[in-house]
């Protein structure tokens, strides 16, 4: 068990690339931190940064309290899982788990122990004769947790590990993860770019967008009070709205955007605090048009031209609204579910 | 084929039985001919049915071979040889297994360009370069003798291709996995690497075991010592004889066969299981 801390971790690639620009980020002891962002945006390269199979041009890397920079993988006391799971298919599950620990000159008996600890708890006891080849994929997943787990290592990284399972799977594993973590309580760095693992993963939430971090916080924080614009609309689903601030300032009759800082130029709203009847604080009407209903049994989704504005809209709203593909409908905007942003810096402009 | 058409298939079937018994005759010809009387394949009609001599044949050519032709007994000649092929059977493959793996695995400086160095000596058979290799030969005293039968032999452009290329489908993500776990090159190379190219060498065993049984001009040139003579030059020394003695010769010849076949018959199980149990 470990802290891990990154100051000002670089990556350059050859011909200038920069892959990763300069990263600050201190891990605690025990948190699970998510790396959430697009592909291509560095996070699965800062991992393997962390990892020590990219090595690292210009920055500061300690696992605990030692500087691990020029350290080979296997001594940095972390175990990785890979979105490939990289299982030895030559090998039974009970030797891939053990090859690492045989590697490090455990005892025979000592091996056979956490292997049969750590099968216990991912339930794959059953299989630890099975070559990889003649499992599932979340039994391969298993697997290949399993083979971090065994080594009880400072740190475990995950490669996106849950991409390459079926949906139903997916969550189920997700859930199991964050359990497993709970529980053995691992300085956990998961990548990611699917941003409902994140947010329902990560004790902390780290978004990156081309090689820099955008924002870190809890999820509940990112989601509430994203700093950019491209957290804005990363984070949640559907994506924020974002309209340009002359646009509702023309139907703003209740001065509900008297409050916004002035450098303001963008707003941004979530699809779930657009309402569909007129609340009780003041509030923005906007007439729109539906172009396309989405029902998605317990939500709706509500795909809107505004009218006097080319700005795709979405609303999300509970159940099924009494609503038809072509009609004109109103929406309502209250103070409060205004996001302020700046579009030329791309930052939030209030608290 | 879930298709039944009792005329296709008894067409398809005809073929096969045609084919077979062209590439089987010869075979056959050779195994009744080494059954024969030392006269009776001399009559002008080559006999079709097995003769009465074959124990005999066999036994002459195995513990005496023909010695005024300059072939020494089959034992000998079926020793020298298959300790001929082993050697660069078993050179080539760990030869090209590690350059492959030093190309594939490790950035050191001019990399492609010892790649294709290589893959340069795939265009010179050693039937070009075997003056020079003689004289090295010579020089360093290796004539008559297994290492000069050999070595020279070893150095392979194909294996070290094939080897690379297969190492080259392997994701990267398995050495990774190994680095993690502890592995360095050498215990990657050796728990990873070698077992998952079992079927692929157990293929190219096959191939460079039948590559280096059948070479002839090689060792016909550095052997001069009868103790050293390999069966297939053997064999090519007996028919160059003024009255070739066509029983024996052809007791050599399938006494020459045997091995090549026991190899593919050991190995195929090897690479056939690998075949079946195909691993992502």
């Amino acid at each position: 068990m470990a802290s891990i801390t990154l100051e000002g971790l670089k990556k350059t690639y050859a011909g200038n690339v920069a892959a990763v620009k300069g990263v600050d980020l201190h891990i605690q002891d025990g948190e699970f931190v998510v790396l959430v962002g697009p592909s291509g945006c560095g996070k699965s390269t800062l991992l393997r940064m962390v990892a020590g199979l990219e090595s690292i041009t210009e920055g500061t890397l300690k696992i605990g309290e030692r500087v691990v920079n020029q350290l080979e993988p296997a001594e940095r006391d972390i175990a990785m899982v890979f979105q490939n799971y990289a299982l030895y298919p030559h090998m039974t599950v009970y030797n891939n788990l053990a090859y690492g620990l045989k590697n490090r000159g455990f005892k025979k008996d000592d091996i056979d122990q956490r292997v049969r600890t750590a099968a216990k708890m991912l339930e794959i006891e059953d299989f630890l004769e099975r070559k990889p080849r003649k499992l599932s994929g979340g039994q391969r997943q298993r697997v290949a947790m399993g083979r971090a787990l065994v080594r009880e290592p400072a740190a475990f990284l995950f490669d996106e590990p849950l991409s390459n399972l079926d949906a139903k799977l997916r969550v189920q594993m997700r859930v199991e993860i964050k359990q497993l973590q709970r529980r053995l309580k691992t300085t956990s760095l998961y990548v990611t770019h699917d941003q409902l693992e994140a947010m329902t993963l990560g004790d902390r939430l780290v978004v990156l967008n081309a090689g820099q971090i955008e924002q870190v916080g809890t999820p509940m924080e990112i989601y509430a009070r994203p700093a950019t614009m491209f957290v804005a609309e990363f984070i949640g689903s559907p994506a924020m709205n974002m309209l340009p601030l002359d646009y509702l300032a023309q139907q703003d009759t209740q001065g509900v955007l008297s409050q916004l800082p002035k450098e303001t130029d963008t707003v941004g709203i979530r699809p779930d605090d657009m309402q569909l009847a007129p609340p009780a604080a003041p509030y923005i009407t906007l007439n729109a048009t539906l172009m396309l209903f989405e029902a998605a049994g317990a939500e709706s989704h509500l795909y809107l031209n505004l009218a006097g504005s080319d700005q795709p809209t979405v609303v999300r709203t509970a159940g099924q609204p009494p609503v038809s593909e072509g009609e004109t409908l109103q929406v309502y905007v209250t103070s409060d579910a205004l996001h302020p942003f700046n579009s030329t810096t791309g930052k939030r402009t209030a608290h | 084929m879930v298709e039944n058409r009792p005329w296709a298939n008894f067409f398809a079937h005809l073929t096969l039985m045609l084919g077979v018994a062209v590439v089987v005759f010869p075979v056959y010809v050779a195994l009744v001919a080494s059954t024969q009387a030392p006269g009776d394949l001399l009559r002008g009609t080559l006999p079709m049915l097995p003769g009465a001599h074959g124990i005999e044949n066999f036994t002459r050519m195995w513990q005496s071979g023909v010695s005024n032709a300059g072939a020494p007994p089959a034992g000998t000649m079926l020793w020298n040889s298959f300790i001929m092929a082993m050697a660069i059977t078993v050179g080539k493959l760990s030869i090209s297994l590690l350059s492959a793996f030093a190309i594939v695995y490790f950035r050191f400086r001019f990399r492609m360009f010892f790649f294709w160095l290589i893959f340069i000596t795939l265009m010179l058979p050693v039937e070009v370069r075997i003056i020079p290799t003689f004289q090295v030969v010579a020089d360093l005293n290796m004539l008559n003798s297994f290492a000069g039968l050999s070595i020279p032999l070893i150095a392979s452009a194909t294996a070290t291709f094939l080897f690379r290329q297969f190492f080259m489908t392997i994701p990267e993500e398995m050495l990774e996995a190994a680095r993690v776990d502890g592995a360095g090159p050498l215990k990657f190379f050796k728990d990873i690497l070698m077992p998952l190219s079992i079927t692929n060498i157990a293929a190219l065993f096959v191939i460079m075991f039948i590559y280096g049984w059948n070479q002839y001009l090689w060792p016909l040139l550095i052997t001069t010592d009868p103790d050293y003579y390999t069966i297939v030059m053997g064999i090519q020394r007996m028919t160059s004889e003024e009255n070739p003695q066509w029983h024996l010769i052809m007791a050599a010849v399938v006494m020459a066969a045997l091995p090549p076949v026991l190899v593919i018959l050991f190995m195929q199980r090897l690479f056939v299981k690998g075949l079946t149990e195909t691993e992502k």
